[in-house]
């Protein structure tokens, strides 16, 4: 059988498992949120992730050993293919917080079988949650300045620090932290990373509130917290390598333009823009100024779809991480940073909105999102990191050696 | 680059390999300093006929290859990058496509070997004033017997002195999309009148003047006063092609942009050590990734007759308009002194970039016409 009709019947067979399976209360819960999901669904809500968690789809890439359903990413692509088509979603990737995105891949890398045992399939059933320890108060862009130490306790390490933009480390049941273990090798070369549980006395956490309003981060504190040496992932003081790649699979979960409210249908862009602003005699946008603005926005758009289609495509379907994450990662950012500026203009003194009746709940969302969307260039290596990125190690240029 | 198929990938190397070894930019400058007056070398247009490339968009039935137009895409970015001169893109792209679109099989079998064989260069003649405006069409074309009578002047016809035949938009009747005609006129019929235009990139233009030209009516094109959606059509593959080779121009600028950086030294480094340097390098390099998209997927659009294909020929004159203007800047100021010198290439596609934007649509021309795609 030639791999497209393969393919053919494998889109056949995952419609009539998800037709079969997919409880119809849950058809458009947004994003597929937890937490939005009301007591009435409650019940079909968990066992639509167990359903999914059975058939190890909700790591489908992942070997079938580890929770996963040892499938190709050409057959992960049909499943949520077909999965958008009838409303469905895969609520477990979030669940797992850090763990299906990013833990996840860089444990099947350089974990042992031992810790590939302990950890996948709570992560791939998403029962439990992962929080990355990886930031510090003085270590935000220039990550390899952490001060977090982790000392030798016998059968364990012994941690003392703060982390901070902890995501969700309030309602995670493990953390993967990045230590310090050599204090007198140069910087990048005596850092290790830890796997912990967060329940325990030794670790803490604390909300961040930010310009937009509740935030899923946190400050972590480590006092005495305890991690297993069993759960050092990598060779100790060589954790900076095993970040890089979790990084890595960072930036590629971040390729994506979508803006943070997403996925619910919307209204065009363009339809939203002639609602508020009008159009001329021969149906073009009324604000000439705004109007090319939207085009240029809507091009960005586009041109960056087609970059992440054209990618997969000469990648065939490979695992690897691509080389262009870093330059995706700009242009996504770009996109949906200009999309909730832009559309506030375009609503004018209604795109102003903080609370109450005044406002619609969609002028309501953009404020959220445009003040969200600041982090965007900051996190998982701000804009600037990203360009050192490409000129370095894609366009080869050199580092700069001046002194003073 | 797109996920090529293996003849497609063999056709690039071939480019690749003859444009860089046969006509690199030192040709160019050979073809400019020696003041020829076709603006190209007869023998680089002969070894482009005899390598098959002016039957790629062309049915083997017609005597051509019929590989499409991403293939021919792969071949005008190769020959973007060292600005090879030649009648390829105006008569094999654009004049074969005229013929394809609108031609019955009379024409076609008339027509097309010629193209392919060189002996017919046919170009098309829409422009009439210094703005692209093909709604604008006012070339009167005055119903005179069973045929018509054509009165008025082309503007910056591509390759014009040196085509045997042009496709000519005329005004048969009503205004806008509404009664032009497009027809095929011989560049020798009585009344027609031609004269170059000199402009700054060196290669061939003219302006094109009808003066009562009798054609009859075996040379219109299509359906008389319906030539308006096959004309947009045509302008659509012209733009398409022109986007692949702005993306070899811009391509090639940006190669010898990151060569310099990690070549030239000042204060102790080489400047690409600079971090304001390497910065705009990766700017540039994101936006060239993202118009090499562009370009693909409106050569795809046109290989698939998908329906989206006139906003993807937009967005790629567009999307490769912008970088190849920046990047044409760039390379001239990343280079400093040496790129403001004659004896230095830089000047080259720094000219051509400025040709090619305004050909068949300039940016701000592609960028309304998306809009008013998209309904806005």
């Amino acid at each position: 059988m030639s791999q497209q009709a393969a393919l053919e019947e494998f889109r056949v067979s995952t419609k009539a498992w998800l037709e079969e399976n997919f409880p119809q209360t849950l058809v458009g819960s947004a994003m597929g949120l937890e937490g939005e999901a009301d007591d009435s669904t409650k019940a079909d809500f968990e066992l639509w992730r167990q359903r999914l968690a059975d058939k190890g789809w909700g790591a489908p890439t992942w070997p079938a050993e580890f929770g996963g359903a040892g499938i190709g990413h050409p057959e992960a692509k049909i499943i949520s293919q077909e999965m958008g088509k009838m409303g469905a979603f895969n609520p477990i990737p979030l669940m797992a917080g850090m763990g299906v995105t990013m833990v996840g891949p860089t444990l099947l890398e350089y974990g042992t079988d031992e810790q590939k045992t302990k950890h996948l399939r709570g992560m791939a059933s998403g029962e439990i949650r992962w929080c990355l320890g990886l930031s510090e108060p003085g270590a935000g862009s220039d990550l390899a300045s952490l001060i977090t130490k982790a000392e030798d306790d016998g059968d364990t390490y012994k941690l003392n620090g703060q982390k901070t933009w902890t995501s969700g480390a309030d309602i995670s049941q493990w953390c993967g932290a990045l230590v310090r273990t050599d204090s007198n090798a140069k910087k990048r070369d005596g850092i290790s990373f830890v796997m912990l549980p967060m329940a325990q006395d030794g670790v803490s956490t604390k909300p961040i509130r930010l310009i937009s309003g509740a935030s899923p981060f946190c400050d972590t504190f480590f006092d005495d917290a305890r991690a297993e040496k069993s759960d050092l992932l990598g060779p100790l003081n060589e954790g900076w390598s095993v970040v890089k790649r979790l990084l890595q699979h960072e930036r590629q979960s971040q390729t994506q333009a979508r803006g943070p409210g997403g996925g619910t249908k919307k209204p065009s862009f363009q339809q939203i823009a002639k609602d508020y602003v009008g159009v001329d005699d021969s149906g073009a946008l009324a604000d000439g100024d705004l109007r090319v603005r939207l085009i240029n926005h809507l091009m960005d758009s586009e041109a960056h779809g087609l970059t992440v289609n054209r990618i997969t495509a000469e990648a065939r379907g490979k695992v690897e991480v691509s080389a262009a994450a870093s330059i995706l990662k700009n242009s996504a950012t770009k996109i949906a940073q200009g999309k909730a500026e832009l559309t506030m203009e375009l609503m004018g003194s209604q795109g102003v909105g903080w609370e109450g009746d005044n406002y619609t709940k969609e002028e309501l969302d953009n404020v959220k999102d445009w003040l969200w969307g600041k982090a965007i260039s900051i996190y998982g290596g701000s804009f600037e990191v990203q360009n050192n990125i490409i000129s370095k190690n894609i366009l080869g240029l050199p580092e700069n050696t001046q002194k003073g | 680059m797109a996920a090529l198929t293996e003849e497609q990938s063999m056709i690039r190397d071939q480019a690749k390999s003859w444009v860089t070894e046969q006509s690199p930019v030192q040709k160019f400058r050979e073809m400019r300093d020696s003041g020829i007056e076709s603006k190209y070398t007869p023998d680089t247009w002969q070894a482009m006929i005899e390598m098959g490339w002016t039957g790629i968009v062309v049915p083997e039935q017609y005597g051509g290859s019929g590989l499409g137009y991403l293939t021919f895409g792969v071949v005008l970015e190769e020959v973007g990058r060292q600005l090879t001169a030649s009648p390829l893109f105006a008569s094999a792209l654009v004049g074969a496509s005229a013929v394809l679109l609108g031609g019955n099989e009379e024409q076609k079998q008339e027509i097309l070997p010629k193209i392919v064989d060189g002996s017919v260069i046919l170009t098309l003649a829409v422009d009439e004033g210094p703005r692209h405006s093909p709604l604008k069409t006012a070339l009167a074309a005055e119903k005179s017997g069973s045929g018509f009578k054509l009165t008025g002047n082309k503007t910056f016809v591509h390759e014009g002195m040196t085509a045997t035949d042009y496709v000519v938009a005329a005004r048969t009747s009503g205004e806008g999309a509404e009664g032009i005609t497009l027809f095929i006129v011989s560049a020798s019929a009585d009344g027609v009148s031609r004269e170059a235009v000199t402009t700054f990139d060196s290669r061939g233009y003219a302006n094109v003047h009808f003066d009562g030209v009798t054609v009859n009516e075996n040379q219109v094109l299509g359906t008389v006063d319906q030539g308006y959606p096959i004309l947009e059509s045509i302008l659509d593959r012209a733009r398409a092609g022109l986007g692949a080779e702005m993306l070899g121009t811009a391509a090639q600028a940006f190669d010898m942009t990151l060569d310099y950086l990690k070549t030239r030294v000042q204060f102790g480094q080489v400047i690409g050590s600079f971090q304001a340097l390497g910065h705009r390098a990766a700017g540039l390099f994101g936006q060239m990734e993202l118009s090499r998209s562009c370009v693909e997927a409106a050569l795809q659009a046109i290989d698939d007759d998908a329906d989206d294909l006139p906003k993807r020929c937009s967005l790629s004159k567009a999307k490769v308009g912008d970088f190849l203007h920046e990047m044409s800047n760039q390379l001239i100021q990343i280079h400093g002194g040496i790129g403001m010198t004659d004896e230095f290439d830089a000047g080259f596609y720094l000219k051509r970039a400025r040709l090619l934007e305004p050909s068949f649509g300039n940016r701000a021309f592609h960028r309304d016409r998306y809009a008013r795609l998209l309904g806005f």
